[in-house]
């Protein structure tokens, strides 16, 4: 191809070499983004558009046959299976209860550790030392601590008279807990991005605002939180797409129960597809998950190009 | 004088306030770990006993049992070995397209960017599920390969590689443009110049991508079946006996085994680490 070109074009040469200099670059970038792009054809593209199809099939075991049933997998999800909306009732109490905790932790232990005093780093490195811990460690070692009668924590709640509950054996105590110890996992992340957010703002801001006379409250609440406004959306934009992955931490830490009152959408599609071999209906509950993580990031993009 | 004193104090005092307030929040971050290997180190008979941070006898077999139990050292070197594959392919694969997005002119290069940034959020269950069926029809179930191609090439390699192409926009031009003049190729312009100016960008991309890979869950759960090719996450939930109880001593003791020496790394670079993230959050 370049060939045929320099030949047609010899006439003007310095228009033939720019040509070929211009497809030579798009061929060389070709190459280099290849493996990305053929990895992301192969790994994402086609199962996307797989599970699209499986969800509008009804997978035989026996025959390892797929049937084409339309939309009865969502109709069963909607309208026919009662768990369904158990598991969207617990994702949604379990992403109500994360996220509003999680960001007011952060921000909370952010305002005192963005400045600098001595000790600050070793705080910022405890806090955020759960982060680079694996979940399922993390959650062994909790559920280690929350064990009924001779847990720790209960131990501890005893000496001072209080009869704890046995936390992960009661569906509503399960799914706080489940939810505190992913807050104390994860709380570091969003922690130092408000820091970083904090340390862009200008100091002079605060200082002229004192010198007017501005308590440490209206500084905060008309000057700094507006302008942490952007970062306070794509924090909460993150933080509720992370708590819809969750998945590792329930599994080791309650096994989606008891009585499925940790049961939340991401373990749901495991146990459906991967325990009760239900391909197409697991492949339904996917695309929905699908559905609701782009409309949480389309929400964000539109949000954001708002504010700019 | 005085003011100035009292005002000194008042501030003392209040700083008193809060880092006192800091060490009560910090105690739910840092305790798990200090039980953590403080049971590791508790007999099975004590480990439910009157808590106490110091075992009343230390049980070094804790930390020989746990190799026997199952071949844990092998599980061990599984993850080691998976993460350092992944961490190196992603590295290439990534900063090889995030320079071809940030510095090479080709049509159809925006739309691809954008194709590729779809996938950024999308949880790795949405897709699992074909997956695994290709895998096994390419026979690669109960084989590493598919812990090392997902991630690789997954939402995490897809965010790899933006991180890196953001990294090279802010670049300064001239160096590279040098490089070509004196005759290096795309590639030794990527190679002798770009790379060695992103350490950075690198090393955040490597950090995370690491850690990623050695926390892995899902996919280990789902592809890997027989022991000898467990990842250690794995291995970890398996300390059970055969009702499905936890061993707790021996789950703990390996926990530890697990987690402490990425802690320790951690104390070490936890400035650099720290960075990482924070420059992957922003990007994500």
């Amino acid at each position: 191809m370049a060939k045929t070109l320099t030949m047609r074009d010899t006439t003007d040469r310095e228009k033939a070499s720019w040509l070929t200099l211009k497809m030579r670059e798009a061929m060389e970038a070709w190459l280099f983004i290849s493996p990305t792009l053929a990895g992301f054809l192969i790994f994402f593209v086609g199962p996307l558009i797989a599970v699209a199809w499986y969800s509008l099939t009804e997978w035989n075991l026996l025959t390892q046959q797929a049937t084409f049933v339309g939309l009865d997998n969502y109709e069963d999800a909607l309208f026919r299976n009662p768990d369904f909306w158990h598991v969207v009732r617990n994702s949604v109490i379990f992403a109500v209860g994360l996220v509003p905790l999680n960001m007011a932790l952060a921000l909370s232990l952010a305002l005192p550790l963005s400045g600098r005093f001595p000790g600050v780093v070793i705080f910022r490195t405890v806090f955020f030392a759960p982060v680079v811990t694996s979940a399922v460690a993390w959650a062994i070692v909790w559920k280690f601590l929350l064990q009924g009668e001779a847990g720790f924590i209960n131990q501890i709640l005893a000496q001072i008279g209080i009869d704890g509950p046995n936390w992960l054996r009661e569906p509503n105590w399960a799914m706080a807990a489940v939810i505190v110890t992913r807050v104390i996992k994860m709380v570091g992340l969003n922690m130092i991005l408000y820091i970083a957010a904090l340390q862009a703002i200008p100091r002079d801001y605060e200082a002229a605002a004192r010198l007017e006379g501005a308590s440490g409250w209206q500084i905060f609440r008309w000057i700094t939180w507006p302008l942490l406004g952007p970062t306070t959306l794509v924090i909460m934009v993150i933080t509720t797409i992370g708590s819809f992955k969750v998945f590792d931490h329930i599994y080791q830490m309650t096994g989606g129960g008891p009585e499925n009152g940790t049961l939340v959408l991401a373990f749901y599609i495991y146990q459906q597809g991967f325990q009760f071999f239900d391909v197409g209906y697991a492949s339904a509950l996917a695309m929905i998950m699908f559905v609701i993580v782009m409309i949480l990031t389309l929400f964000q993009l539109v949000l954001r190009r708002r504010d700019t | 004088m005085s003011v100035s004193l009292t005002r000194r104090r008042i501030r003392l005092l209040n700083r008193a306030c809060w880092t006192i307030a800091l060490c009560v929040v910090a105690i739910p971050f840092v305790f798990p770990f200090l039980w953590m290997v403080s049971s590791g180190f508790k007999s099975a008979a004590e480990i439910f006993g009157s808590p106490s941070l110091v075992p009343r006898e230390w049980q070094w077999r804790n930390f020989i049992d746990v190799f026997n139990y199952q071949p844990f050292a092998r599980q061990y070197f599984n993850s080691l070995y998976i993460a350092v594959t992944v961490t190196t392919l992603t590295l290439l694969v990534s900063s090889l397209a995030g320079y071809a997005l940030a510095r090479m002119r080709f049509a159809g290069a925006a739309l691809i960017a954008l194709f590729l940034m779809s996938a950024l959020m999308v949880p790795e269950e949405v897709t699992i599920i074909p997956n695994f069926f290709m895998m096994r029809w390419a026979g690669l179930v109960d084989t590493h390969w598919p812990l090392i191609l997902l991630p690789t090439f997954g939402p995490q390699g897809i965010m790899a590689t933006f991180l890196m192409r953001q990294y090279f926009l802010a670049l300064p031009k001239e160096l590279e443009d040098a490089g070509k003049m004196d005759g290096l190729s795309r590639l030794g312009v990527w190679w002798r110049i770009a790379l060695p100016m992103s350490r950075p960008a690198l090393a955040a991309v490597a950090i995370i991508t690491f850690l990623n890979s050695w926390n892995l869950f899902l996919e280990p759960l789902i592809f890997v079946s027989s022991l000898q090719k467990f990842t250690l996450p794995l291995a970890l939930s398996n300390f059970t006996d055969p009702y499905g109880m936890p061993l707790w001593h021996l789950q703990l003791a390996a926990t530890s085994l697990a987690v402490v020496p990425i802690l320790i790394v951690y104390l070490i670079a936890q400035r650099q680490i720290i960075e990482s993230f924070a420059l992957s959050g922003v990007k994500g």
